[in-house]
């Protein structure tokens, strides 16, 4: 399974709490891969790819907030018009949906790289590696 | 299961109860009538006499007080005897107004103590048990009422008082607490705190009873306690002006005796002043039969509550009234519809993905009232997915649309955000006063 595991994070959708969560983090070594935030109204959800999950997750849990992790895929993309449609277009065409993504650039392996939900993970890695679409493990994540 | 403190007293027959409570109404209308020059201005206003006062629905006759005429009468204007016959004072907080001033004599101490002694018994606790008050000592009764009450019983103290939570579940290992009396919302954060450190209340502790009161609390409350740490939650009931804590359920949990040799209760409709029928909703209006230095005339506490006389399956007599449901001081008016923070909390008890604590916030934005209920979100129903919590605020939204018939706002906030309260949890912030 190539699947690695993103923190998300409930949070107040109020000044402060960002920081709160990121010096947690920060005090515990924990480096921050990628980040985005999904707010709606009153709250917000962080999702985060980070060097350490279990580090990061045990940290932020003992700090009281409220912590879950989830299945991600990490999918390189190529760095040519077109990368991620390919992407996109591989799943679509097997009905496997995309719940939500984000990118992020590395720039020591100078990769892009697309954390990506879906509802199907196993199958959504099947129909990628056979396009010959690399998808990242966590230990490439955390070497990066 | 069956023990009783004074089987005699709690066990009488009905008609020599109604009896005894019908020579001691007698007295204390005389009594308060000689010592009192408030009491004696009141019965002029009302036209009554103490020697109108011959049977036990009478009482109807006599004028009301209320904690207005207890502010009126700041500090000691409704003592009945002089200060050298009072041994102890307590006053309350004054969170709502000027504080009240409520005196003892020794014999009011007894009284006080013999009640909590006859309600301790009734729950099973007796020497053996060590009982661990978390109740505020000083000022406020609930401390030092349990405290005479537990040893009176024989039981072992542990005087902790409020706070200090840490401490509280340490010793409570240590010692042997086998029972817990404080506020529920503070026994919540306590097994809170005890599952931080890594101790369940269940396993890890002696805890057996919990003696919850001095805040309205539901159903649902009880339930979530002794599911989640195995112990027996009991409703202990009084005021300050009453004494303090004074009654509990018995090991039956199904209503709160009333001690009929200590105190006559009626339950009126805080309207018309009238008795509402058996099984209805009303407010609770108190005589004392047995309390001298700071005798009550149908004193309206303001609880609301259901009066119960059919004697229990315990085998006691006296009456019981049913969870109080509120006070007629915390119903919030929105929108000209009446809501008690007690049906809030029963809403939201009944939905597991939500925390035990929550906060109703009340604010006008132009002509209309807004109730905001602030909830947390527990790390169980926390998934990642967005549309979840929507669904989640969606869901209590609607709950307690249903049950209030009012909208309410819900918001999700983080675990530990909402103050947790030591003693009285403050469930309700009304803005619009201001």
């Amino acid at each position: 399974m190539v699947a690695i595991k993103q923190i998300s994070i409930f949070v107040e959708n109020k000044p402060g709490r960002m920081a709160r969560v990121a010096k947690t983090l920060s005090d515990a070594g924990v480096n921050i891969r990628a980040l985005t935030i999904a707010e709606a109204g009153d709250f917000g959800v962080i999702r985060m790819v980070v060097d350490d999950t279990e580090k990061g997750y045990q940290v932020l849990r003992e700090k009281g907030l409220t912590v879950s992790e989830t299945d991600v895929l990490a999918v390189e993309l190529k760095d040519v018009p077109g990368g991620l449609y390919e992407i996109a277009k591989t799943l679509g065409d097997h009905a496997i949906n995309m719940d939500y993504a984000y990118a992020f650039v590395t720039a020591k392996a100078e990769r892009a790289m697309l954390i990506l939900r879906v509802d199907d993970i196993k199958r959504a890695t099947e129909v990628l590696q056979a396009t010959g679409v690399r998808i990242a493990t966590r230990e490439e994540i955390q070497r990066l | 299961m069956f023990r009783y403190w004074n089987p005699h007293i709690e066990r009488m027959p009905l008609t020599d109860l109604e009896k005894l409570q019908e020579d001691r109404l007698r007295s204390v209308v005389r009594f308060v009538s000689a010592h009192s020059a408030f009491y004696r201005q009141r019965f002029a206003e009302a036209g009554v006499a103490p020697e109108d006062i011959t049977k036990l629905s009478d009482v109807a006759k006599l004028p009301f007080t209320t904690k207005l005429d207890l502010r009126n009468t700041y500090p000691t204007g409704m003592f009945c005897l002089p200060g050298d016959w009072v041994v102890r004072y307590h006053v309350s907080s004054g969170t709502t107004g000027k504080p009240t001033v409520v005196g003892y004599t020794q014999g009011d101490i007894d009284m006080w103590t013999d009640s909590l002694a006859r309600a301790l018994t009734s729950i099973g606790l007796g020497r053996g048990d060590v009982i661990q008050v978390g109740y505020g000592y000083g000022l406020f009764t609930g401390g030092l009422g349990l405290h005479y009450g537990a040893e009176k019983i024989g039981a072992t103290v542990l005087p902790m008082g409020t706070g200090n939570t840490e401490r509280q579940i340490e010793l409570m290992q240590d010692l042997g607490s086998t029972a817990i009396a404080c506020t529920p919302s503070y026994f919540l954060y306590i097994n809170e705190v005890a599952q931080q450190m890594g101790i369940s209340i269940r396993d890890d502790t002696k805890l057996k009873v919990g003696v919850f009161g001095a805040e309205p609390w539901s159903e649902e409350t009880r339930k979530r306690i002794e599911d989640a740490t195995g112990i027996k939650a009991y409703d202990i009931f009084g005021t300050s002006e009453m004494s303090g804590p004074l009654f509990t359920e018995c090991h039956l949990q199904n209503g709160i005796h009333i001690w009929a040799d200590y105190f006559l209760v009626e339950v009126l409709d805080p309207k018309t002043g009238e008795q509402v029928g058996e099984g209805e909703r009303g407010e609770l209006v108190v005589t004392t039969l047995d309390k001298w230095a700071f005798p009550l005339i149908r004193y309206r506490i303001g609880d609301l509550t259901i009066l119960n006389t059919a004697p229990c399956e315990c085998g006691r007599t006296h009456p019981r009234i049913m969870r109080i449901l509120g006070r007629t001081d915390d119903m919030l008016i929105i929108r000209g519809i009446n809501v008690f923070p007690s049906q809030v909390e029963s809403v939201l008890l009944r939905i597991p993905e939500i925390g035990e604590q929550y906060q109703i916030m009340v604010d006008r934005k132009g002509p209309l009232d807004v109730m905001t209920v602030k909830v947390e979100v527990t790390e169980q129903a926390f998934s990642d997915k967005i549309s979840d919590l929507m669904s989640l605020s969606n869901r209590v939204a609607k709950e307690l649309q249903k049950v209030l018939n009012v909208s309410a706002e819900v918001e999700l906030v983080e675990q530990g955000t909402i103050p947790r309260s030591v003693g009285k949890a403050q469930r309700v912030i009304d803005k619009r006063k201001v």
